[in-house]
């Protein structure tokens, strides 16, 4: 068993308005950075787990994704393991 | 009729729903607490109260939607045991499967509490019997998280079906599709919606008693 840490990103799926995004992208464009665009504002969750393989830390962190830490409906993940 | 409330950390609006089936139908509910793992038998009502349950953490309703009740709660609902899911209850289907789609945070950002006028989209259920169909009502609302979405396929399935309860008229507060306030599942047994019914039953806490009815239908449908 080794420890693993993981990084997993939630964000809204394209086609979800990410109301937040559109407000930090107008609040950017009154400061003067008017060329910024498609700002989305995601969520970013870490955690350290044992597993027997990198491959099996990512196979449970799928499932914990499915399962609780993103709305599957609305949202995407994207997991990222280190050792 | 045997009702019950279920209560999880960071509910708060429990006891006026308690209140608003006891002073209506005359029956006193149960409290349920989320860590009960059996409920009560025989039971015609579930009622998933409004609040912030685990503060909104992670997604309004996430955690809560995965409270050890939950399964017997799925369970009954499978069995045809009415449940009523108001505001974070909404939420809390949603997050649980028992009810499609999902409520996004608001599209203007800001917390909407206010009353809001409605109209009685289809009034074919046990929650809506007693109003007239396409029947106008004010409820208040207190969200920050209302905006019902879904996909193109379920939306069309949703209007269809006729499972669309409720729908913000004058003004959409938070943005949802097809100004959709509240739906129903596939058997129209259970019911999920934004506003607050169990506001607007008492005449010295406003100008409406809007909210009577949907207990009252209740109470007539399920005895």
């Amino acid at each position: 068993m080794a420890q693993f840490h993981a990084t997993i990103t939630v964000s809204l799926k394209p086609a979800v308005l990410d109301a937040q995004g559109k407000a930090v992208e107008g609040a950017l464009h009154h400061l003067g950075f008017t060329h910024v665009s498609q700002v989305r504002v995601n969520k970013s969750i870490t955690l350290s787990l044992e597993a027997a393989s990198s491959e099996e830390a990512t196979a449970e962190l799928r499932k914990m994704c499915e399962q609780l830490l993103a709305n599957t409906v609305i949202e995407n993940y994207e997991i990222a393991v280190h050792a | 009729m045997k009702s019950a409330v279920v209560i999880f950390p960071g509910s708060n609006c429990d006891r006026d729903a308690y209140r608003a089936l006891h002073h209506i139908t005359g029956y006193q509910p149960v409290y349920l607490w989320h860590q009960d793992t059996t409920l009560p038998d025989p039971l015609d009502l579930i009622v998933l109260p409004g609040g912030f349950s685990y503060g909104d953490y992670l997604r309004s309703g996430a955690i809560a939607a995965r409270s050890p009740i939950m399964q017997a709660i799925a369970q009954a609902a499978a069995r045809g045991v009415v449940i009523l899911g108001i505001c974070n209850g909404f939420q809390i289907l949603t997050e649980a499967g028992l009810l499609p789609g999902a409520l996004a945070r608001n599209d203007s950002l800001s917390f909407r509490a206010k009353l809001q006028t409605l109209e009685v989209a289809n009034n074919n259920s046990p929650f809506t019997r007693d109003y007239t169909q396409g029947q106008s009502v004010q409820f208040h609302i207190a969200h920050g998280d209302g905006r019902y979405i879904t996909d193109a396929e379920t939306l069309k399935q949703l209007e269809e079906e006729e499972r669309i309860a409720f729908r913000y008229t004058g003004n959409n507060p938070n943005g949802s599709l097809n100004n959709i306030a509240g739906i129903f599942n596939k058997t129209r047994t259970i019911l999920g919606m934004m506003p607050h019914p169990e506001r607007v039953i008492d005449p010295l806490l406003g100008p409406h008693c809007d909210g009577r009815a949907l207990f009252t239908s209740l109470l007539g449908a399920l005895g």
